[in-house]
């Protein structure tokens, strides 16, 4: 627990201080988001977003088909996502499954990627349907492989069926055993939480529990990182700060394919929870296929014609 | 007395109709300098969404067997059939033609489209070959289509050069991007309307109205373009077309015959196969 919010950590103060909590105006929220999508970027703002939002890119690959080859390809890509044109900012980390930490960490110590963190999805990623000795083991091994960040999975059954606090004694759990130096990102799961009000509840429990960064949803179901979910997200983390001081970071993840939408979750920063969460140690955008995106985009505003995919690796 | 229900012409990109993104129309007389229609003003960013959908629907449309091609093609004939009138109209309006020569226009337009229809599933037999090598392998040259194809269609006769620009290309299994003559561009969109309630895929064909010499700069410059039919481009755009996809170097052709192969030959490529004999 990170704050004096609540008076222990017992659920029922747990439940008491989520009690506190406004409900959230879905049609407002759709509103709010819909009117900052059409905002406008000029030129010379839009070549700073690109390369932030590169910087923010966790260069992701969760399949079950992921190979040691295409792992170390991604971190060659991470630390140089152009190799012919060494002006481009590294990724902000490498996602990969627990398995595949060790090859990443070689591979990018070998490549000039030392300062790349990589993260590992853990306790029984996607699902979370696994008991707690697998989840705190599953999350022991990743750290000891040489991830230095972990995005962890909440039991979004237990949270539904009402079991909040065991939720959040997962979330501790896993947190005590990263300590300070590993990063934790609590995956909420918006899309199987139903409503806007089940999310900002879980934002504040994953806060509480002591997560480093929210995160919005796994990648592998349907609807991911909608604007409104990354909305009161951004939200959460800003009022959260106004009563504990702590600045969490916001991860949305899956469905952010390509320049514009990065732009737009961009603009939701700036404008939900300030200018200061536009860095990446306080927001990261999980995704594969957007980085080419980006790229193709840096091309058309350095050469002033649209680039075409070939220019671009296959990942 | 009733009042009539003016038609909006618009785009047609990704099998949807949408409005161009700049928000911006021009206006088209007929041959009598009377109002026409405002087709839309297409954009640099439309085209950049035709290029988007064209590249992603092309290898399904590359993909799918030439026979399937062909039955889809000849589908979109049947459809023309049906709009022979609406054809006829448009191009007594646009071009100040007879309602004779109209009609065989558009019946030859039709003609012409059967005939590229038919090539689908025989151009590889007619321009691929088995050749001989010296040494134990089979040897094969296949032609392939190239890509995403951009057209510029000449201006009279409109519906015929529409369908003698557009039809070779997509019977390859090129994807395109048929940008319409700015002086008659109301068959290129009622073309569409055929092409979008037949079974070709979305993506495969887009259609945009605007203005010839901006189009040039933005398709010539575009470097996820493979190909340019340059037919209705005037000397002094040609040249600027040329010099701008030699970046990536597009195949740039312009065309006098109507019904040729070379039309599909040109924008096709050509793998060529070693395979042992034995195995």
């Amino acid at each position: 627990m990170n704050s004096t919010l609540l008076a222990d950590n017992s659920e029922a103060s747990l439940k008491k201080f989520l009690k506190t909590l406004a409900p959230v105006d879905a049609v407002g929220a759709s509103a709010r988001v819909e009117m900052l999508a059409t905002r406008s970027i000029k030129t010379s703002s839009k070549n700073w977003a690109i390369d932030l939002a590169i910087r923010m890119v966790d260069l992701t690959t969760l399949e079950g088909a992921d190979t040691p080859g295409k792992v170390k390809a991604l971190c060659a890509k991470g630390v140089y996502p152009d190799p012919t044109d060494l002006s481009i900012p590294s990724v902000g980390a490498i996602c990969v499954y627990n398995d595949m930490v060790k090859i990443a960490r070689d591979a990018l110590d070998n490549g000039g990627g030392k300062h790349i963190p990589v993260a590992a999805v853990t306790t029984a990623f996607p699902s979370g349907r696994a008991s707690m000795e697998v989840k705190i083991q599953d999350t022991k091994d990743a750290i000891a492989n040489g991830a230095s960040e972990i995005d962890m999975v909440i039991d979004r059954g237990a949270f539904l069926a009402g079991n909040l606090g065991l939720v959040f004694d997962e979330i501790r759990t896993i947190k005590e055993i990263c300590g300070n130096d590993v990063r934790l990102k609590v995956i909420l799961e918006t899309g199987e939480l139903v409503t806007l009000d089940n999310v900002r509840k879980a934002c504040y429990l994953a806060m509480l529990a002591g997560g480093d960064f929210i995160k919005t949803s796994t990648g592998k179901i349907s609807p991911a990182a909608t604007a409104p979910v990354v909305y009161v997200m951004l939200e959460a983390v800003r009022d959260f700060y106004k009563m504990a001081g702590v600045r969490i970071g916001v991860k949305p993840a899956g469905g952010i394919r390509n320049t514009k939408d990065a732009m737009k979750q961009l603009v939701l920063v700036n404008e939900i929870a300030g200018p200061e969460w536009l860095d990446p140690s306080l927001f990261r955008i999980g995704a594969s296929a957007l980085l080419n995106d980006l790229l193709m985009q840096r091309m058309k505003m350095r050469d002033g014609y649209y680039a075409s995919p070939n220019y671009v690796t296959l990942d | 007395m009733r009042i009539d229900v003016m038609k909006t012409y618009k785009l047609f990109i990704n099998g949807s109709f949408p409005r161009s993104e700049s928000g911006r129309v021009y206006e088209v007389k007929d041959s009598k300098g009377k109002f026409l229609a405002n087709p839309c003003l297409g954009s640099r960013k439309d085209l950049r969404e035709s290029v988007v959908a064209a590249r992603t629907a092309h290898h399904g449309w590359a993909s799918a067997t030439a026979f399937n091609r062909g039955q889809i093609l000849y589908r979109v004939a049947e459809i023309m059939q049906g709009r022979i009138d609406q054809f006829i109209a448009e191009i007594i309006a646009q071009e100040g033609a007879s309602p004779t020569s109209a009609k065989t226009q558009v019946q030859s337009a039709i003609d012409t489209w059967v005939w590229y229809a038919g090539w689908c599933d025989k151009i590889d037999s007619i321009s691929g070959s088995t050749n001989p090598v010296s040494g134990p392998y089979y040897n094969f040259s296949i032609p392939e289509s190239l890509g995403v194809v951009a057209i510029f269609a000449d201006a009279k006769p409109s519906l015929l050069n529409l369908v003698a620009s557009l039809a070779p290309i997509i019977a390859s299994g090129n994807t395109a991007i048929l940008i319409a003559n700015e002086k008659s561009p109301l068959c290129a969109i009622t073309l569409a309307e055929c092409i979008s309630t037949s079974d070709v895929p979305a993506g495969v064909v887009n259609v945009l109205t605007g203005k010839f010499d901006q189009f040039v700069s933005w398709a010539g410059s575009h470097m996820d373009i493979d190909g340019i039919d340059a037919t209705g481009v005037s000397k002094n755009d040609l040249t600027e077309l040329k010099e701008l996809g030699a970046e990536n170097l597009k195949r740039i052709y312009s065309f006098n015959e109507l019904q040729t192969t070379k039309r599909m030959t040109n924008f096709m490529e050509v793998k060529t196969v070693w395979h042992p004999i034995g195995i």
